[in-house]
Parts: structure tokens; sequence; C-alpha cells
């Protein structure tokens, strides 16, 4: 077995073979700008571009001419949200996402607050699940737009996306979703889901860096965008910008294989994520699995283990790629925010691994990552004056802590 | 992040892990931080009639670099005096560990932990000595 053993394919992925070899013609005798139309070179691009929106429209339910091509999910989450809220201003000025959206939401959402929009930020359940109640509460008809995540990008709860989607076309509101860890993963339907815009990004589905899209419905209704990126008008003008043809089309054939084999890939995953989780558990009886045990996406879990701090957790389980709930490592010194928005207590929240599996886990892989975080919780947890605490019968919430 | 030999070599093979009694007089305690920071050390001295420090444990909830810290501390506390460690400046477990600006808490928190652990075997002294004077 290779070391370092990579888990975490939510934070990226590497391309398939296959989408290599798709994309690699496209560097070479391929080369023509997919808008020029005089000429052969120009139309082979234009060709390989409408195919890939095809086959990612193919992924989504979506007509291909509804998907807009981005430099990646948060290119396409700041073009839905501020797209949105500068197109539909004159309708309403209100927005509502939640506490647990990846920063590429929150940040945007922030960003339109200081426009003198106003945004509802919902809380989450210990579970990471919105109230639904609660939305379809906070929808005036000043909304203008609710964006729910597909996928939580660290705890991996799933949001119900056609109760959500159904609700705001009832009340009249345009949703959105960023669906980056859902796609190929769980099943995607805009029609089904009542999905307005919808943003993916090829890097996390196996396809390369730098490439994504923006499903935007033409339909039922014909979802209009303000264009935060001004040019040539590409994109039925949408988003300015030469066509990153290889990239495209590697996103094309990324999707492709996620359809083509996401029944077989699904279920393979989930079988490891479990045999993980109950490998560590077993061991760990006291370990507690964050997020929702059965809305949640298949290959991801995220463990916090009490007594422990996850930085230095990680950092004695070199041989894993893996990534800290914790965002100390980002410098910040601040637990992470999605887990404080769960409700869980800091020293769990100070304490988490974040494992995501991929097309590329193996068993003994799997095995190994769970026996070495095992062995190193134990040998942390010898050297931890709160274990040694909990050990000797001290109820931790009653200590008087020397707040630093 | 990148971390630095010492602090990896520290927490790979950490010095003076344990605890020592802290029933005993001669044992002083120091616990400062809090899990909601992320990071708890308790440091433990040993004092010998002579004023210097025999023995000295340490066990810390915390990234790499605290746990670094706090080893390095009980090594540089073993042997030397009560009031020599009393002078022992953060700044020290800085340079000495390489820690980068993010991790200046670390070392903070050790210096801390020594001065909380002096402090409570001072106390201990104090209310002995008050007890012996008392009883004569």
């Amino acid at each position: 077995m290779k070391t370092p053993v990579y888990l975490d394919y939510s934070a990226t992925t590497p391309c398939d073979p296959r989408v290599v070899q798709r994309m690699l013609p496209f560097f070479g005798e391929t080369f023509g700008n997919a808008a020029s139309r005089s000429h052969a070179f120009g139309w082979t691009a234009e060709a390989a571009v409408e195919e890939a929106r095809a086959q990612v429209a193919r992924l989504l339910g979506a007509h291909p001419k509804e998907i807009v091509w981005t430099s990646g999910s948060t290119e396409a989450n700041n073009l839905a949200i501020k797209g949105v809220a500068e197109m539909y201003r004159s309708k309403g000025n209100h927005l509502i996402t939640a506490a647990t959206e990846h920063k590429a939401v929150l940040d945007p959402m922030k960003h339109l607050e200081t426009q003198g929009f106003e945004v509802t930020w919902l809380p989450v359940d210990r579970q990471g699940h919105v109230d639904l109640d609660q939305l379809a509460a906070a929808i005036t008809d000043r909304t203008i737009l609710v964006s729910l995540m597909a996928a939580n990008n660290e705890i991996g709860t799933l949001h119900p996306l056609a109760e959500i989607g159904a609700l705001c076309k009832r009340k009249g509101t345009l949703f959105h979703t960023d669906a980056t860890q859902a796609a190929g993963k769980i099943p995607l339907d805009v029609e089904a889901q009542h999905i307005d815009l919808l943003s993916l990004s090829a890097h996390k589905m196996y396809g390369p860096k730098g490439v994504g899209c923006l499903y935007v419905r033409r339909k039922n209704p014909r979802v209009r965008l303000t264009a935060q990126m001004d040019g040539g008008g590409h994109e039925r003008g949408m988003r300015s910008g030469t066509l990153n043809v290889t990239g495209i089309v590697g996103m094309g054939e990324a999707a492709r294989i996620c359809c083509d084999e996401m029944a077989v890939e699904v279920p393979r995953l989930r079988a490891l994520r479990d045999r993980l989780e109950q490998r560590i558990l077993a061991q760990l009886p006291d370990a507690v699995v964050n997020g929702d045990p059965a809305a949640r996406l298949p290959h991801l879990c995220n463990i916090s283990f009490p007594y422990v701090e996850g930085e230095s957790l990680i950092m004695g389980v070199k041989e894993l790629a893996v990534s800290s709930g914790s965002a100390c490592t980002s410098a910040s010194l601040e637990p992470s925010y999605v887990l404080k928005s769960l409700g869980l207590g800091d020293e769990l929240a100070h304490s988490s691994i974040r494992f995501s599996l991929g097309r590329f886990t193996t068993e003994p892989e799997v095995d190994f990552a769970a026996d070495r975080v095992v062995q190193e919780v134990q040998r942390l947890r010898e050297m931890s004056p709160l274990w040694e605490m909990v050990q000797e019968g001290v109820d931790l919430s009653k200590v008087k802590w020397t707040v630093h | 992040m990148a971390y630095s030999d010492k602090v990896l070599d520290h927490y790979q093979n950490p010095r003076n892990v344990g605890s020592l009694d802290k029933n005993d007089p001669n044992v002083g305690t120091g616990v400062v931080g809090a899990p909601e920071c992320g990071d708890v050390m308790k440091l433990q001295i040993k004092v010998g009639d002579d004023g210097r420090i025999v023995d000295a444990k340490f066990k810390t909830y915390g990234c790499g670099s605290a746990i670094a810290s706090s080893s390095l501390a009980t090594e540089w506390l073993k042997g030397t005096s009560v009031d020599a460690a009393a002078q022992i400046k953060n700044t020290q477990i800085v340079e000495e560990l390489s820690l980068p600006p993010v991790k200046i808490h670390c070392s903070v928190l050790a210096e801390d932990a020594i001065k909380a652990a002096i402090e409570d075997w001072r106390q201990k002294r104090a209310a002995r000595t008050a007890e012996t004077g008392a009883r004569s």
C-alpha cells in the first residue's frame, strides 16, 4: 500500500485517466476557440464543448442550453447569488441561506448585505438540517432567492432538495443549490427537485480543476441573471470569456463517467465508508459521528474524538491525507463553524476528522486508516489532561477553565 | 502547516508525559487553558528541600506545538531551581522550537503553566509553614 493514503476526496479528486485521455488532444491539435465561427478549428472546439454540455446536463436532468460554464463552483455560486440579486432587485431585496453553507455562498451573501440586501441565516439542528417550517415562514413576497446546498462539505448531511424546491416554487421564489459535493454521489434532477440554479465543480468529480458550471433554468420560470463578468457575451451573455475548452471536455467526460457508474460506485463507497466508521467506533466507542447518519453523502464521514485535539491528531496520522473539522490548520485557531452550528461542544468541534473516500479507495486502505487513527487517538489520550480528568470522574463542563 | 524538526521530535517523542501525585506537599500543579480554545496544559513540578525541581511532568490537550512547548518546558524545569524556573519566558520557547506567529500562544500557555505550578507549590509551602508556626 502506498502512503500517504488519500482520504480527502471532498477537497479534490484526481482526474480519472479516462478524463485525461479525452482532454489530451485539446491541448494540441484540437486547439480552436469555440467562439471562432469562421473555420474548422472553431467548429471542432464548439462541437466538443456542446457534447460536454449535453453530458453535464444529463447528470442533472437538464437541457444542455441551461448549462453555463464557469471556472468552478465558487464562480457559479457568485454568479447565481449576485446575478439574481442584481437582476431581481426591483422585485425584492431578501435572500435566505443557512449557517452551514460553504464560504462561497456565505461570502457573496455577506457582500450583498453591504449593498442593501437582507439575508436570513437559517440555523440548523444537531444533524445539520434546516427546519422547513422555519424556511417557509422566512419566505416573504420580498424574497428573491433561497440558497441551500445539496450536501454539506464537512459533515455530508443532505438537504431534502425536492421538498425545498417544491416549497420555493409554491412561494414563488427562486431556489439555488450548491451541488458541488453531491454531484455523482446522489441522484440530481432539476425537474423533480424543482431546482432553478445549481452549481457544480469538475474537480470534485474526477475532472480537472479550474472548470465548473451553473445550471440556469430556461423555463417555468425562465431565470435571468446579471452577468458578473462582462466581455464578448459568451454563454448567452451570462458569463463572458473564452471557453476553457480542454477543461470543459474533461468535465463532460467526468460527468458521463459519474452518470454511467453511479449505480455501482455509490454502494461500493457506502460499504467502504461504513466499514471505516464501524472499525473506528468498535475500538473507540466514545467517538461521535457528526451529521445525519442516514441522509448523508455515501463517501464521507466526520468523526469527533473527544479529549484529543484535531490538529495534533492529523499531525499524528501523517500516513493519511485527511482534513480536520477544526480549521486550526488554516491558522485561524477557530473550530469549524459548521460543527459549531450543529451545537457541538467545543471539545468535540476541536477534535474532528473528515474522512472522504473516492473512486480509487481500497479496502486495505480503509482498514489501515481506521487502525492508525485509533492508535493515535489512544496515544494522544495518554497525553491528554482532559482524558485523565474524565477517568477520575471529573465533569469537564463544571471545571473553571482559564480562558485565554 | 510545516512544523520544525524540534516540534516534530517533541510531538513524536514527548518527554516527561505523566502525572505526579497532586496531593504530595512537594508537588506543584498548574492547569491552564480551556477546551473551547483548543488547548489545556497540565504541568507539575516536584521540588526538593534545596529548592531544586527534582521532577517535572506534563499532560497536554492541544496542537503539536502546544505538546512540544510543554514537553520542552518539563525538560528545562528538571534540575533547575524554582527561582530560575520562574524566569523562563515564552520567547525562549518560541526561539527553541521555531514556532510560527500563529503558534506563539502555545508558548505563552507553557509559561503560564510553569508559573501556575510554581504558585501552587509556593502556596502549599506557605500553608505548611503557617501550620508548623501555629503548632510551635
